[in-house]
């Protein structure tokens, strides 16, 4: 291949110089994404194009689907319809204790001095698709930046925690799901109290509980609720299930797998909870920026 | 595998192709586009070929001078935004996909169509380990071996995908060509 043209037949740099400018020029940009996190005003300015591009794409099963809706026969919609009203007859006692409980709870809360759990605000919103990438467990939604989402807010569906809002577009955001590798959803054990983090496997849709002792009070089928001290995810919401306990006296922490409470992969439609009141500073933080006027006070 | 006989053992048959033109190139890239967005469900999401990457071969291999680096970086921005993976990871794939079959393409038309696959299969698997080597520098795991069946899907698509693209080239009439 190595050859130089006549000057007359010039076409330009050569190949390897080519190469070597975009491939340079591809690793400023990784790293620039990688390590310092720039780049988001050019990613929100690609997703402008992409986003309408995969709707696009997405057009032909979604008439499909559509079509196939129209016919449903009307005895398949009896049978939902009925289901769906036993079901409704069915919680109604659990939804009619669970308003005096509510409304005992806020005045046990009011009479112990603790601060009320605040409603927050919620965004339903459709996943769009799941990215092709193998290294990563995340969705993308037709909710963004313009409807008010940040990163950092809480994904559910209707049985369970699905993820965070990691990366917002105009028009789409990405929400990382509790299966992905680099996630920890921080959780409390619902039978004993017990708190702990989980963190996501990565490769086989399953979490982990880390750094719980071997004689941990933890058994097989307990619900693994948000803890709610990371500020990110509501008290209470189920995020797994254990479902595999390895007791190794060798090793100074049990190896417990749970599976997502979630239909982390299943379901089309979530909600996004709003951030609750701004949590607390990291005390010490607050400690070390209050430190010169504690120090003065304590000249004077 | 065995590839049907019909396959001429010289790809680039007696036939001469009319040049591709500038839009019929990008209609075909905003085609393979389309289809990498396509939502699918589950497992397949993971194995479905990345078209843009052959498509990307088909022209520089076929009409080295029509396609650039520059669209084909571009597109792997799109793609970079577009997967959630890092900016500029596709980017360099393609920037690499790109290299090798510029470097090959003189070769690759002399082969026929299995040998063409045996290469399409070796520059996809070398862009896919870039892709690779970018994540495992940021800290991830090997995802597992069924990692690299896109590029052997691709490779197989090969022999479709280069008869689907030539067909507007094709002479208007067949009547020239012994």
């Amino acid at each position: 291949m190595e050859y130089s043209p006549p000057p007359f037949f010039k076409r330009g740099p050569s190949l390897i110089t080519r190469f070597a400018f975009f491939s340079v020029l591809s690793i400023v940009l990784l790293v620039a994404d990688a390590r310092f996190g720039y780049l988001r005003a050019v990613r929100a300015l690609f997703s402008v194009v992409v986003v309408p591009l995969q709707q696009v794409s997405a057009l032909p099963a979604a008439g499909l689907a559509r079509v196939g809706e129209f016919f449903v026969t009307q005895a398949q919609l009896r049978r939902e319809n009925d289901q769906l009203r036993r079901q409704a007859l069915a919680d109604a006692p659990a939804l009619q204790t669970r308003e005096s409980l509510a409304a005992e709870n806020d005045n046990l809360r009011q009479l112990v001095g603790l601060r009320e759990r605040l409603g927050r605000k919620t965004f339903a919103a459709e996943i769009l698709y799941a990215p092709r990438d193998p290294f990563t467990r995340r969705v993308v939604v037709d909710r963004g930046g313009q409807d008010g989402l940040v990163p950092g807010l809480a994904v559910l569906d209707r049985t369970g925690v699905v993820g965070q809002v990691t990366r917002v577009f105009p028009w789409a955001s990405e929400v990382t799901l509790v299966t992905d590798k680099e996630h920890a959803v921080p959780i409390q054990v619902q039978r004993s109290g017990l708190r702990g983090v989980t963190f996501g496997v990565g490769y086989d849709g399953t979490l982990e509980l880390r750094f719980m002792p071997v004689n941990a009070d933890i058994q097989n089928g307990d619900l693994l609720v948000t803890s709610g001290i990371d500020g990110t995810y509501p008290p209470g919401l189920p995020v797994a299930v254990v479902s595999n306990i390895e007791r190794n006296a060798a090793y100074a922490f049990a190896r417990i797998t749970c599976t997502p409470a979630a239909g982390v992969s299943s379901y089309r439609q979530v909600l996004i909870v709003d951030k609750g009141e701004p949590q607390p500073e990291n005390p010490l933080a607050s400690e070390a920026a209050a430190m010169p006027t504690k120090a003065r006070k304590g000249g004077n | 595998m065995r590839l049907p006989s019909s396959i001429p053992d010289r790809a680039d048959s007696a036939e001469i192709m009319r040049p591709a033109r500038f839009g019929y190139i990008g209609v075909t890239l905003i085609v393979a586009l389309l289809a990498n967005l396509l939502a699918l469900p589950g497992i397949a999401q993971i194995l479905r070929p990345d078209l843009i990457a052959l498509t990307l071969i088909y022209w520089v291999v076929y009409h080295p001078r029509r396609v650039g680096f520059l669209p084909a970086w571009i597109l792997g921005l799109a793609m970079d935004v577009a997967d959630g993976s890092l900016f500029g990871q596709h980017a360099l794939a393609y920037a690499v996909l790109m290299y090798l079959s510029i470097l090959l393409h003189r070769r690759i038309v002399l082969f026929g169509m299995r040998q063409q696959m045996l290469h399409v299969l070796a520059i996809l698997a070398a862009g896919q380990t870039v892709m690779l080597l970018i994540r495992a520098v940021g800290g991830a795991d090997f995802p597992g071996a069924h990692y690299y069946v896109p590029s052997l899907l691709g490779a197989l698509l090969w022999p479709a995908l280069f008869n689907l693209i030539r067909l507007p080239l094709r002479p208007r009439s067949t009547a020239n060509v012994a």
